[in-house]
């Protein structure tokens, strides 16, 4: 895509850590709204397609899809130290953020109020979980095999506790295979 | 409690990483196997704990692994179980980067997403079950989950406030 080349803004390191520590900072349950705030509406970096476009690859591969943007932005910008920098603005702060905590939790985790607190919590982060999987499931097509692989998936996982490699390695090129073959 | 093998724990989550199409989610069900089933370095109640602590956390969801490798081996704890995420996240995504700008509409993408997303479906799923039976003891609990599944189909709300209620209702005596 030539075009898509032509208008590349100049971008610093510097910038880019900056911005991506900013998403990073501003993103609680969810960085995706923050990241398309700061990259499309505040710097304008990017045209509301192209970070869609990026963001779908960001999807379509394993680990935290903000963080293979954060990857491709400082990348397209400044290559290997421009993706460096934005990752360590991305990363950075939430490590020391987590690592605070648990310094936190070691100190004070045994604490009666505080496991019962704990407790009340994981309840909430489970429900988050569960109405994640219903948001995906009102998205599945209405026809048998994408459940029967959710629930292979689901069996294998989280009922016989075998290692998800196996599960994946079994499972998903099967998957990816069926829904090739049905878009033919 | 096994001793902590720190090169085995980052090939682990190497090989996690890879596999987490999907998203950090996904992983969450092995990450318990591997950690409390199999080796005994964290227990049922300890594995909640970090989880739910790092979802309060800014930053990626993914936040999680970085806490439990730190409560597991400090700082070289928290490298072993982060820096993996950035090895596909810097290898496939420039390649897969690269060949969707050249070809933009290749229907492979659609198949992978389209395939894919059932199973991550069923993973988040069995996610959502472990943390529910590491920490649901009784009715009370289950009714915290489902309560939180009925405000967040619901209202475009933050999390936050989900977990300050959790709190809340966890000090209260409530669960």
């Amino acid at each position: 895509m030539e075009q898509t080349e032509s208008h590349k803004p100049n971008v610093s390191r510097l910038a880019l850590f900056l911005s991506f520590s900013r998403i990073s900072l501003s993103s609680f349950g969810g960085a995706i709204f923050w990241a398309r705030r700061e990259l499309v509406e505040r710097q304008r970096w990017f045209a509301e397609r192209e970070f869609l476009e990026m963001f779908t690859v960001g999807q379509l591969l394993p680990g935290p899809n903000v963080l293979n943007l954060t990857v491709m932005v400082g990348y397209r910008f400044a290559g290997w130290t421009g993706a460096a920098a934005a990752v360590a603005g991305f990363l950075g702060w939430p490590c020391l953020v987590v690592v605070g905590m648990g310094v936190l939790y070691q100190q004070y985790g045994a604490l009666p109020q505080v496991q019962q607190a704990l407790t009340g919590m994981s309840s909430v982060a489970a429900g988050l979980l569960l109405a994640t999987v219903i948001k995906l499931a009102t998205v599945l097509p209405r026809h048998w095999r994408p459940w029967l692989f959710g629930a292979l998936a689901f069996v294998g996982v989280g009922v016989m506790r075998w290692p998800l490699l196996w599960v994946m390695g079994a499972l998903a090129p099967w998957a990816v295979f069926a829904a090739w073959k049905e878009q033919e | 409690m096994d001793r902590i093998d720190l090169g085995g724990l980052f090939l682990h989550f190497l090989i996690l990483w890879f596999v987490a199409i999907g998203g950090p989610s996904t992983i969450l069900p092995d990450i318990h196997r591997y950690l409390v089933d199999v080796h005994h370095l964290l227990t049922n109640t300890q594995f909640a704990d970090l989880y739910t602590l790092a979802q309060v956390a800014p930053g990626p969801n993914a936040m999680y692994v970085t806490l439990i490798g730190w409560h597991l081996a400090g700082w070289a704890g928290a490298a072993a179980t982060t820096l993996p995420m950035l090895v596909p996240a810097s290898t496939l995504t420039l390649l897969v980067g690269h060949l969707n700008e050249r070809y933009p509409d290749a229907p492979i993408g659609h198949a992978i997403r389209r395939g894919l997303t059932p199973i991550t479906l069923g993973l988040v799923f069995a996610s959502s079950t472990i943390l529910m039976r590491a920490v649901n003891h009784d009715w009370r609990g289950y009714l915290i989950t489902l309560l939180t599944v009925a405000v967040v189909l619901r209202k475009p709300w933050n999390p936050l406030w989900l977990f300050a209620g959790g709190a809340l209702a966890g000090i209260l005596g409530f669960v």
